[in-house]
């Protein structure tokens, strides 16, 4: 077998420079965004006492969750082996620490004190969930850190599996302890559901490797290495698997709710009649990121068009953030019941109706930035480090098993 | 396109080592420095847990005093609508401690009226997934909020089934020596703690609900068999909003 030659991305091209000046135009504009949050106070944004959590929450929450799921690549090739994923396993977990950074930051520039970060990194409830994903995002840091290590550098090989499988089982806890956030609402009809962890866990495969996908693709235009057809064909059948089992989730999820009596006001609300929660759950979720995505990737009129798997892939992370968005927002706008039996003739704090939000134009730069961050460290970082391959073209006959 | 693949290696294991030995910094730090949260519980005593009863029946349609009055003696009447912000906005995104709600019943028509505040529950759920402990329950059963670990995530407002808790979303001009409050901080009614601990044994929304001659609003201690409070419960049937989570609240209504 030849053996797989790692080099930094290295690239004088305007490409690659004109890349990272507009990312940091970008995360300039997303920071001065937050500044303007943070001086004026949340009132200069659509967030209120209804709608505590807003866009930026969607995009913090849909980049953790990616974040995970970006770090399958590796544990396919190292904890599963498997030639045509290991060359890509540091890459992968490069990927995964940047998005993870990318959604911290912008949960952070969010919070209403984030200059009590230290606060939150030295004071733990131990009760709260929250605080268990605080342990949870720096656990992950570590732990892949030490794998991306144990992956290039040659003394420690002998690391590489068990902590590629610590890696593996931090990132599941990681996922299903982001889920748990939304499980522990119980008075919120829309996430009392138990299937709300292992949804997390299956849209986390599908929106990290879209990102991984598409981020690989990029790299390699940029320094202008090949990528091999099989290789490709590989990843994309497997977005594929997952972008179906997403779809097969979303329909247990509301099918499960259905069931439940209390909660056909909320699928009512969600399926048919919440407006622009409905028009993103069928256009946004289910047909752009399931069932077009579907197409591009199985019909045989685009086998290796790699045009069309980019494309997918953008389509399912595009999807994949209306998902979040309607599980974040639509979940609170639809109104608590408090009363059961009874119709709220009045309320001075909008009991009873559906909750308002429009998200300001900050909002929306504070979310983009994070996105930006985690492209931005990702280019850094294969820029300095031995993560992608020289070559990416197909194993020989034989060796691929 | 010009891509140079003989870049020199010379700085690259440094590079490593140094952002390795950072990164690990930055992780272990919290974890050595960690101290678990404890709530300051000053002379709160577990022998009394204050809570309220409401008798719907007496409270009366369009009648505000209760919210007035906490209005005023929580400073929240201090607070300027932001230039600009339009009603219904301005609505949602001050602090509403105290709220009126009007129902009427599907099934028999009967209109009904309650003040909706913060229900002191037994097992708090914003106490439980607060991540710093700010969200915190005294000893006597008060739920409130310390202002200064509270790091503004909303958590707590998410996990709260009555939404009775308040984001501060401004800048604050003006505040009480009492009511302490400060932008990017949540907070909710207290039960007049400082009322309570300075020895008074009403709430500011009772006082206005006696003193408008409504008088649904019975305030007291829930485990003193004595009080007027525990007296009243024991004789008629009450009711906790949502009694289906088990939270055991502390505030407790009657005729609904
Ligand atoms: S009513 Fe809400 S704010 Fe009050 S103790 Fe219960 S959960 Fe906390
Ligand atoms: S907003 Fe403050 S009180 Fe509420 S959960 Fe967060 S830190 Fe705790």
């Amino acid at each position: 077998m030849i053996k797989t030659q790692y080099r930094e991305l290295y690239c004088s091209s305007p490409r690659y420079w004109g890349g990272l000046a507009s990312l940091a135009f970008i995360i300039l504009l997303g920071l001065g965004a937050a500044f303007h949050m943070e001086h004026n106070g949340h009132f200069v944004t659509g967030m209120s006492n209804q709608i505590v959590w807003g866009l930026p929450h969607v995009f913090a929450i849909f980049l953790i969750v990616a974040a995970s799921g970006a770090l399958n690549v590796a544990s396919i090739g190292s904890v599963f082996g498997g030639p045509m994923y290991k060359p890509l396993g540091r890459f992968s977990g490069l990927l995964a620490i940047g998005l993870l950074a990318g959604g911290l930051v912008v949960l952070l520039l969010d919070l209403g004190r984030p200059d009590r970060l230290i606060v939150a990194m030295t004071t733990y409830n131990f009760k709260s969930i929250f605080a268990w994903n605080i342990i949870l995002y720096t656990g992950f840091f570590t732990i892949v850190g030490l794998y991306l290590w144990t992956m290039m550098d040659r003394k420690f090989e002998q690391y590489k599996r068990p902590v590629g499988f610590a890696a593996f089982f931090w990132r599941i806890a990681l996922t299903t302890g982001t889920g748990s956030i939304f499980g522990f609402l119980v008075a919120r009809e829309a996430y009392d559901a138990a299937i709300m962890a292992p949804m997390f866990i299956i849209m986390s495969f599908s929106y990290g490797l879209a990102f991984f996908i598409i981020t690989l693709i990029a790299a390699y235009w940029w320094a202008g290495r090949t990528i091999g057809d099989l290789r490709l064909a590989k990843l994309k059948n497997l977005l594929g698997v997952f972008v179906g089992a997403v779809l097969y989730f979303a329909m247990v999820y509301h099918l499960t709710n259905l069931y439940v009596t209390q909660h056909h006001g909320v699928e009512r609300f969600i399926l048919l009649d919440g407006g622009i929660y409905t028009n993103m759950f069928w256009i946004g979720q289910v047909l752009i990121g399931g069932v077009i995505p579907l197409f591009l990737l199985y019909s045989p009129a685009f086998t290796t068009s790699r045009f069309a798997i980019s494309v997918a892939s953008l389509l399912v992370l595009i999807g994949g953030f209306f998902q979040v968005y309607v599980i974040v927002i639509g979940g609170q706008a639809y109104p608590m019941n408090l009363f059961p039996g009874k119709e709220v003739l009045s309320s001075s704090f909008y009991d009873g109706v559906v909750a308002n939000y429009t998200p300001t134009t900050a909002e929306a730069l504070l979310g983009i930035a994070g996105i930006a961050i985690s492209m931005t460290l990702v280019a850094v970082g294969s820029r300095m480090l031995r993560v992608l391959p020289e070559s990416l073209e197909d194993p020989a006959e034989g060796e691929c098993a | 396109m010009s891509c140079n693949s003989d870049q020199p290696d010379m700085n690259r294991r440094e590079f490593l080592g140094k952002s390795v030995l950072a990164a690990t910094a930055t992780v272990v730090a919290p974890g050595v420095m960690l101290t678990v949260a404890n709530a300051s519980e000053e002379g709160a005593s577990s022998a009394v847990r204050w809570g309220m009863l409401i008798d719907t029946n007496k409270c009366a349609d369009g009648c505000t005093a209760c919210v007035d009055a906490c209005n005023k003696e929580n400073g929240i009447d201090l607070m300027q609508r932001p230039a600009g912000q339009a009603d219904e906005m301005w609505n949602a995104q001050r602090p509403q401690w105290v709220r009126k709600v009007k129902l009427r019943d599907k099934q028999t028509g009967e209109i009904s009226n309650l003040p909706m505040m913060c229900q002191h529950c037994e097992h708090p759920p914003c106490v439980d997934v607060c991540p710093t402990g700010a969200s915190f329950k005294r000893a006597d059963g008060i739920v409130m909020v310390d202002r200064h670990t509270c790091i503004g995530c909303r958590y707590c407002m998410m996990a709260c089934p009555y939404k009775a808790r308040s984001f501060i979303h401004q800048d604050v001009a003006e505040q009480l020596t009492g009511t302490p409050r400060g932008k990017g901080c949540v907070e909710s009614c207290n039960l007049c703690v400082g009322r309570i601990d300075a020895g008074n044994s009403t709430t500011a929304c009772q006082d206005a609900c006696n003193k408008d001659g409504h008088q649904a609003i019975l305030f007291g201690d829930l485990k003193n068999p004595e009080s007027a409070i525990a007296k009243a419960l024991k004789a008629e049937s009450s009711h906790q909003i949502r009694a289906d989570l088990e939270l055991n609240t502390g505030v407790r209504y009657t005729n609904i």
